[in-house]
């Protein structure tokens, strides 16, 4: 060996596998502007399509007259309901169950619901021509409350559901009625509450909000009359999905149907589902032959496709005197807006709301979710989380905050005496979920350390004395949050979609030159999978991940996926990649035995390939492997060097972390300051440490964004008053608070890296401890909660109803 | 968000954009940064049949100084006026305010002529303007008038401007050495109007206020003066009593709509904080 002989630590440097800090690969076009996304997408003959909206939250559809923008010019044709009904496509399944209108059918359930499709030769052309097309409506009582859309005398507004007692999920108690949802032991709990010393209930509301992303959702249909196959580009999350849907719908054979995600531009959720857009476009496309595009603009996407949360929680804890808690009681209004587009696994019409026991060690909970339609945008999807955790973490974390201030109790040390212990896990919760991996307890203590936690206190404690005295207009709030989150959905036991189970998969082809290409069941809107994956594969099989190209997206060439959202890609798919390099190693060790004239069990694995035990210099690199696959197997093997692996995982994943929110909030203006914000996460095993900084500091802005203003609201009468990014507030890194990570690393003990989620943590932490800090700030002035979002007027207005401004 | 059809006409002189908009009658709206027109263009709010591109007139370009008072051509961007020498030495609450406007991209297109002749409510250079007892001189078929600030807006989007008129400059007499001034604006975020904002150009003589002009953005359907407010002031050390009723004096005349930024009764108090904040700021300013 001479001294250009590369060191272990050289040798595994330059694999930058898994634990590098290695930088994203797909940002050198995406910072060049040479991204690829839906509306780059330019097609010979390509028609444009857009919408007629109804500027009605509820109204009858008396008549549609299109005469007058079929003379516009370069207008083609106008679609609507009864157009979709001739090929049976009026209507469209959704996600959750429930049917959904494509284009309005008789009536209008929400403001801009899709009334009318106008096709033309250029966009400007199809909105003159949406400007001609005159609808009449008789309007209809809206409902808009949730509250009240079990009344009595509530309007109907499914009129299409009039005589179904039963829904997707079971029996309906109302005409606005969709399901409900128990999960739990009632008695057990009832008599928990019997026997509390202390028990708090409060109703804590999560808002409407919306995902956003900066691409809104489209897409560009083309159908082939000749071939009778059909090529959708959209901004799809999971494509494969939405080929069987649209086979399932479209009753087109699947084989004849090419899905392309192409770059996606953010998707928090937001395009998981179906809509009308895709449906419109593509009998667009199929009436006049030529390729049809769909872009939404912004205020289509905040108003009409689907929005997150609007979840309702009276949540009820039991605890003794000392503060054990002792049971727990949630019941949620669930406002799903006029259809239930929720885009959950099947059979979970809440999601994983379950898992709102959080870390704390409850022996006993009841829960019962009772969803309704109302006069709003269908929804909700998960926005940024796993199906509906964030609403749970939210509300468990208010809840144990609300609990502490009742018993005098600081709220870390309320959390620390209920976390689930590092010897109960595998735990079985309350509330049905076996939790695989924790240690809440050191990620906890480690952040009440580095941020001083109890300096932080005493400071507050003196900052509240002055403020008593007059000495100051600001009050100081401590956000504690600790969450659990479940991700990675998943095992085939308890999850599918319209019975699709939610494995995810990859395929991994290497070259002879010891390269390769790995295609994937997920697709990425941002998250860096052709970055991280290749480290996975780096680290498994000992090839630079340079030289591992990732693909995703093409539903011709990818293996079946469920795609990306909830977390889910490294605890599923990554695991399929970690299965698939590890069939590859296991044909490598049987050729590189052959080649070194050893047994395979002489064999080991040494970073970038085999070495023959007590033999260091009898060593075979895996790139040699890989060109050996192509031409001397040994006798009897095939030759190639490729797997595939479609991976069921045993069990969710269980991400968790420790954040600190430390705000100022001037009561006369109701101005916050962020002063400190603190985020531990412990995602298992760290593939990229610079992409989970990342996905930290993404989720804590939207969370930021979320708990201080971000909300669709509408009005008593159905109007979306937050239609445009002038109202519906989209931070700036101006208002951007500073972030501050740090992890610790429980490996989940079945997954084949030990890895967790980690995208989603930070929406679901952080929403409240920001909520917490506000909370918090106001608790000395008498209060227990305050709803959110906490933006600048309703601070003041908290701080009045206190009497703290005159 | 896609406008309406629309033709567009760039003259290259004054003359031609007056007789242009003449000729094309009720139909045209002149254009400047276009970053108020054109979003209500997209939203089909404004649906103009042509548009008068005023970036090709030389004339209405430029900062300049005539003796006593600072000339600000109607095409002057927000960004020009920030990175302007002579109006950080005579007008340094127009740089104070300009930089309170949207973000860097609007203010390299966005003019203060688009801003003031545009009577949204929400701009912030109105209210200011009538602080500083600004005029506008307006050029039309009919030639030249000036009409000062303070009687300039009649209502939300309604101006003393005729149709076919175009504002061409802005004249703002030079406040007295050490003048104090601040102007104080609560919003959202970055880029967005004022919840609610207030303009204080003061003079302190002797430990007391001396002169005093106080404007009000975005609390009623017209940029205000408030001149009880202003009054209330004139001759105090600016003690917390007479804060409090100088804010009470300017909230008496706001009327704000509510609206995503809050409800009334939120808009007006932050109204008066937002007036003894300037009051204070500009008293701290002054020599
Ligand atoms: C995201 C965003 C945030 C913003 N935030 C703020 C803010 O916080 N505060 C604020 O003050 N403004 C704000 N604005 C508006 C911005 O300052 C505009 O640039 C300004 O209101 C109009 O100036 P303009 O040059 O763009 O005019 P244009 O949009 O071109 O014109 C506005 C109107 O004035 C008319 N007009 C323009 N010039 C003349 C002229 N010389 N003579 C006669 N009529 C004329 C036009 O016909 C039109 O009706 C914001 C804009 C955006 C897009």
């Amino acid at each position: 060996m001479n001294d250009m002989t590369p060191t272990r630590e050289q040798r595994t440097a330059a694999l930058e596998g898994m634990g590098c800090k290695r930088k994203r690969v797909e940002d050198i076009r995406f910072t060049q502007g040479k991204g690829n996304y839906v509306d780059d997408v330019k097609l010979p003959g390509m028609l444009h399509g857009d919408f007629v909206r109804s500027p009605h939250a509820h109204a009858r559809v008396k008549s549609i007259k299109t005469e007058e923008a079929l003379k516009v010019p370069g207008v083609l044709a106008v679609i609507t309901a009864e157009t979709l009904k001739t090929v049976n496509l009026a209507w469209m399944p959704t996600l959750a169950g429930d049917v959904q209108m494509v284009l309005a059918d008789g009536k209008v359930l929400f403001q801009n619901q899709e009334v009318a499709f106008v096709i033309a030769t250029d966009r400007y052309a199809a909105d003159d021509g949406l400007n001609k097309v005159e609808v009449e409506y008789e309007q209809l009582a809206p409902l808009v409350d949730p509250f009240k859309a079990m009344d009595q005398d509530a309007p109907v507004l499914r009129e299409d559901l009039a005589g179904k007692t039963t829904g997707a999920h079971g029996p309906r108690k109302h005409h606005n009625h969709i399901f409900e949802w128990t999960v739990g032991d009632k008695d057990l709990t009832d008599t928990a509450f019997r026997k509390a010393e202390v028990t708090i209930k409060e109703m804590i509301s999560y808002h409407r909000t919306h995902p956003s992303p900066l691409e809104t959702c489209q897409c560009v249909c083309s159908f082939d009359k000749v071939k009778g196959e059909l090529t959708i580009w959209g901004t799809f999350q999971a494509p494969h999905v939405i080929r069987t849907v649209v086979s399932l719908i479209a009753k087109l054979p699947e084989q004849k149907i090419h899905v392309i995600a192409p770059d996606i531009g953010g998707g928090f959720g937001n395009k998981v589902g179906a809509y009308p857009g895709y449906i419109c476009a593509a009998v667009a496309s199929i009436v006049t032959g030529k390729p049809v595009k769909w872009v939404e603009d912004r205020i289509e996407n905040l108003t009409a496709t689907s929005f997150a949360r609007d979840y309702h929680m009276t949540t009820e804890i039991a605890a003794t005197r000392e503060g054990k808690v002792t049971g727990l009681r949630v019941h949620v209004l669930a406002d799903h807006g006029a259809f239930d587009a929720c885009a959950d696994p099947s059979k979970w019409p809440a999601g994983f709301f379950n898992i709102v026991t959080g870390s704390y060690d409850f022996p006993t909970a009841h829960l019962t979710v009772d969803g309704v339609y109302t006069n709003k945008a269908p929804g909700g999807v998960a926005y940024r989380c796993s199906f509906r955790v964030t609403e749970a973490a939210y509300c468990i974390e208010r809840a144990m905050d609300i609990l502490a201030q009742k018993l005098g109790m600081d709220p870390a040390e309320l959390r620390l005496k209920n976390f689930i212990k590092p010897e109960q896990f595998p735990y079985h919760s309350a509330l049905g979920w076996e939790y695989d991996s924790g240690d809440y307890h050191t990620a906890m203590r480690k952040m009440m350390e580095v941020t001083d936690y109890a300096a932080l206190r005493k400071e507050q404690a003196s900052r509240r004395a002055a403020f008593k005295r007059g000495e100051t207009r600001e009050i100081m709030g401590l956000g504690v949050s600790f969450f659990t989150e479940i991700v990675g959905a998943g095992p085939s036991k308890n999850c599918d979609i319209l019975g699709i189970a939610m494995f995810d998969s990859c395929e991994i082809r290497m070259h002879p030159t010891g390269a390769g290409i790995a295609r994937m069941g997920t697709k990425s809107q941002g998250q860096g999978h052709e970055t991280t994956w290749a480290q996975i594969i780096a680290t498994e099989i000992g090839i630079p991940a340079d030289n591992i190209m990732v693909e995703e997206g093409n539903t011709d060439t990818a293996p079946y996926g469920l795609g990306t959202y909830g977390s889910r890609s490294t605890p599923v798919a990554g695991a399929a990649i970690a299965m698939a390099a590890r069939k590859i190693k296991a044909k490598a060790q049987m050729i590189a035995a052959y080649k070194l004239e050893v047994h395979e069990d002489d064999l080991e694995w040494d970073i970038d390939g085999f070495r023959v035990k007590g033999l260091p210099e009898k060593f075979m690199s895996m790139k040699d492997i890989c060109w050996a696959a192509y031409n001397s197997v040994p006798p009897g093997m095939e030759p190639g060097l490729e797997a595939v692996s479609y991976y069921d995982p045993p069990n969710m994943t269980y991400p968790f972390g420790a954040y600190l929110c430390v705000m100022d909030i001037d009561v006369d203006t109701g101005v916050y300051k962020v002063r400190r914000f603190y985020a531990l996460d412990d995602c298992g095993t760290r593939i990229n440490p610079m992409i989970i900084e990342g996905q930290v500091h993404g989720g804590l802005t939207e969370a930021f964004a979320i708990a201080m203003g971000q909300e669709i609201r509408y009005d008593d009468t159905g109007n979306v008053v937050t239609g445009s990014f002038m109202d519906f507030f989209m931070p700036t890194m101006v208002e951007t608070p500073h972030w501050e990570t740090d992890f610790t690393v429980t490996p989940s003990p079945h997954h084949p890296i030990g890895a967790k989620g980690v995208g989603e943590s930070p929406n679901v932490g952080g929403v409240p401890a920001f909520s917490n800090a506000v909370n918090d700030a106001f608790s000395f002035l008498g209060s227990t909660h305050i709803q959110m979002p906490h933006d600048f007027w309703r601070n003041w207005q908290a701080a009045k109803t206190l009497g703290a401004v005159a | 968000m896609i406008p309406g059809p629309f033709s567009y006409h760039r003259p290259a002189s004054l003359a031609d954009a007056v007789k242009l908009l003449a000729d094309l009658g009720d139909d045209a709206r002149p254009l400047a940064g276009g970053h108020s027109l054109v979003p209500m263009m997209k939203l089909r709010l404004a649906t103009p049949a042509h548009l008068v591109d005023l970036h090709g007139v030389d004339d209405l370009k430029g900062i300049r100084r005539d003796g006593n008072t600072i000339v600000i051509g109607a095409m002057t961007t927000q960004h020009e006026l920030l990175a302007s020498g002579e109006i950080r030495q005579s007008l340094p609450i127009l740089q104070e305010t300009a930089a309170l406007i949207a973000d860097p991209q609007v203010r390299y297109c966005g003019t203060i002529g688009g801003n003031v002749a545009n009577g949204d409510p929400g701009n912030d250079m109105p209210a200011l303007m009538m602080v500083l007892g600004a005029n506008f001189r307006l050029s039309g078929l009919g030639g030249e008038r000036d009409v000062p600030a303070s009687e300039f807006y009649q209502g939300a989007y309604f101006t003393a401007l005729e149709p076919g008129e175009i504002l061409t400059s802005i004249s703002i007499p030079v406040p007295p050495a050490g003048h104090g001034y601040a102007y104080e604006k609560l919003k959202r975020k970055v880029g967005d109007y004022a919840t609610a904002a207030a303009a204080v150009v003061l003079s302190m003589a002797a430990g007391k206020v001396a002169t005093c002009a106080i404007g009000l953005t975005n609390l009623h359907e017209t940029p205000l003066l408030a001149t009880d407010a202003a009054n209330a002031v004139i001759g105090t050390s600016l003690e917390a009593a007479t804060l409090k009723q100088a804010a009470a004096a300017a909230e008496a005349i706001m009327a704000p709509a509510a609206d995503a930024r809050g409800p009334v009764e939120y808009r007006k108090h932050v109204g008066g904080i937002m007036v003894m904040r300037a009051l204070q700021r500009a008293a701290g300013r002054a020599a």
